[in-house]
């Protein structure tokens, strides 16, 4: 047992060094984890606490009906309105304070419609430089229901 | 959309895995290999390697220490990032390294380095002065007991955590190729064979690094090198290298036979993006000429200097192989879409928190630890002396 020494010696300081490591953990672990799962309880607070951007459809058509009726009759009924116009919520809230930028339908549309053999046949696709020749899409197709005739 | 080719969905366009997720398997890898070599000698009793014996252990070690840092890099948020080993989840095969590597680690690694210098610390914590003598002395943890008996007993520990530390070297490497192999969304990875490939180029990588720092380590001292410790590092870096490639080979006539609805995509990949990195530099610079150079070691009788130059040329080129090998699977699988219609690019930054300098870095940590280990630990003490069966082996 007295060769053996060193051998208890060092699992001894195996022990203290898992000691050490539950105590140390103990200590930087954040208070609240485990709370509901496996990630920090107050997480939820501090996402909760996060400015909101988004104002969500509904709250769109309290003021603008009038343009959601176009739009769910249209191609685009599934769209979100913010899909489009970008978040929304600080105009939500005060409606002089942020004005919403009508965007470029020259770039909006491109990004779907614009033609690539990678999509589905059936897709409305366009080559826009040849359909609209850099023609804005909105002098011919009405956003909200773009289909003409 | 520049730099992104055919059809990517949106999350597609950008990599979020970097170069630092190249070096996590390559580093671990080359643990593991530098220690299956170590073990060669003291389990399977290969004494012409008993050279690198030492040499071995501490290139792991120091490799070791260095392994999670590329994941903390990543993982960014410094004040947090270390929860990865204080709060692991059980069902994330990722956060399951931290179990992994403290076992390795502290377990393996540390005992085994510990006990096999235990008589070298002894003595060294007696005669050297300064700081030094405080910190061997520290190392002795308090026994100075270094009678044949205790020596023996040591051994014998030693050897049973040689044993243990085999099938744990295999558990790091093949782990790490078991994080990609089970990403069963990506076609490029997923693949039972993953956590062998990986284990094998693990050791193909670690023979060829310990091969080349005995070398370097030969050249720096001005000493004669062992040349045959070095042909029997080669042939084992030879058979394994072999069996790697077989493996290699094995999964692509399986991906090309199978002809899933991934490889056309995959294939016209590695015809195009992934051309440089995994045609030339792998299979051809990486694998092809170190072979063959190899090979041709088996076959023929070259000269002491021939064989070291041929010797040294196979490790280096295995070791860019290797690491393109790596390159070729974390990169590579994050380049293609999963809707096999697109392809997006990997655009390598230079000094940012995931860009090449932290990368570099990284990769010139591990040499600056070694040489503190070997510093502090010399692998070639005179004193180095083993007792096998109760009697005294050789000095390295």
């Amino acid at each position: 047992m007295k060769e053996a020494a060193h051998l208890i010696r060092v699992a001894a300081l195996f022990v203290t060094a898992l000691l050490v490591f539950l105590l140390v953990r103990q200590k930087v672990m954040p208070a609240t984890f485990g709370q509901y799962g496996h990630f920090r309880g107050s997480a939820l607070e501090e996402i909760r606490a996060r400015p909101i951007a988004f104002a969500g459809r509904p709250t769109c058509e309290m003021c603008h009906d009038d343009q959601l009726k176009v739009l769910k009759t249209s191609k685009h009924a599934n769209i979100g309105c913010e899909a489009c116009h970008g978040p929304q919520a600080k105009h939500a809230d005060d409606t002089a304070a942020a004005k919403p930028i009508l965007p470029d339908t020259k770039l909006l549309c491109a990004r779907c419609h614009e033609a690539n053999a990678a999509k589905p046949p059936k897709f409305p696709q366009v080559l826009s430089k040849d359909h609209s020749g850099g023609e804005a899409c909105n002098s011919c197709h009405q956003p909200h229901s773009p289909k003409i005739g | 959309m520049h730099g992104v080719e055919g059809f990517m969905y949106p999350n597609e366009v950008e990599l979020q895995w970097s170069i630092l997720i190249v070096l996590y398997p390559f580093i671990t890898g080359l643990v593991a290999g530098a220690f299956i070599l170590a073990s060669l000698e003291r389990v399977f009793r290969v004494e012409a390697v008993k050279p690198t014996y030492r040499l071995a252990l501490l290139t792991a070690f120091g490799f070791m220490l260095v392994a999670p840092l590329p994941l903390q890099l990543h993982l960014g948020h410094p004040e947090r990032s270390y929860e990865m080993f204080t709060t692991p989840h059980k069902t994330s095969a990722m956060a399951m390294f931290g179990f992994v590597y403290m076992w390795y680690l502290a377990v393996v690694l540390f005992l085994e380095i510990w006990l096999d210098y235990r008589k070298d610390i002894v003595l060294l914590a007696q005669s050297a002065t300064g700081l030094k003598r405080w910190i061997y002395r520290l190392l002795t943890l308090g026994s100075y007991n270094v009678s044949d008996k205790s020596l023996a007993i040591d051994e014998r520990a030693g050897y049973i955590i040689t044993v243990i530390g085999i099938p744990s070297a295999f558990l790091l490497h093949g782990y790490v190729g078991f994080i990609f192999g089970s990403v069963k969304a990506n076609p490029w990875w997923s693949t039972p064979l993953m956590p062998i490939v990986f284990l094998f180029s693990a050791m193909v990588s670690g023979i060829a690094l310990v091969m080349l720092m005995y070398m370097a380590a030969v050249k720096i001292r001005k000493q004669q090198i062992d040349m045959r410790c070095l042909d029997t590092i080669a042939r084992y870096l030879f058979y394994t290298f072999v069996i790697d490639f077989s493996l290699e080979m094995l999964d692509l006539i399986h991906r090309m036979y199978e002809s899933g609805e991934s490889f056309q995509s995959l294939d016209f990949m590695v015809h195009t993006r992934l051309f440089f990195s995994q045609v030339l530099l792998q299979i051809i610079a990486g694998t092809c000429v170190p072979l063959a150079l190899l090979a041709a070691n088996q076959v023929y009788r070259f000269s002491d200097a021939t064989r070291r130059l041929m010797y040294g040329a196979a490790g280096g080129l295995t070791l860019i192989g290797i690491f393109a090998m790596r390159w070729n699977v974390v990169i590579g699988g994050q380049l293609f879409s999963k809707s096999f219609l697109g392809y997006t690019t990997y655009k390598l930054e230079f000094a940012t928190r995931e860009g090449l300098l932290p990368a570099v870095f990284l990769m010139i940590l591990p040499f600056v630890i070694i040489w503190g280990l070997i510093t502090l630990l010399p692998p070639w003490s005179a004193t180095h002396a083993r007792v096998v069966g109760g009697q005294h082996g050789g000095v390295s």
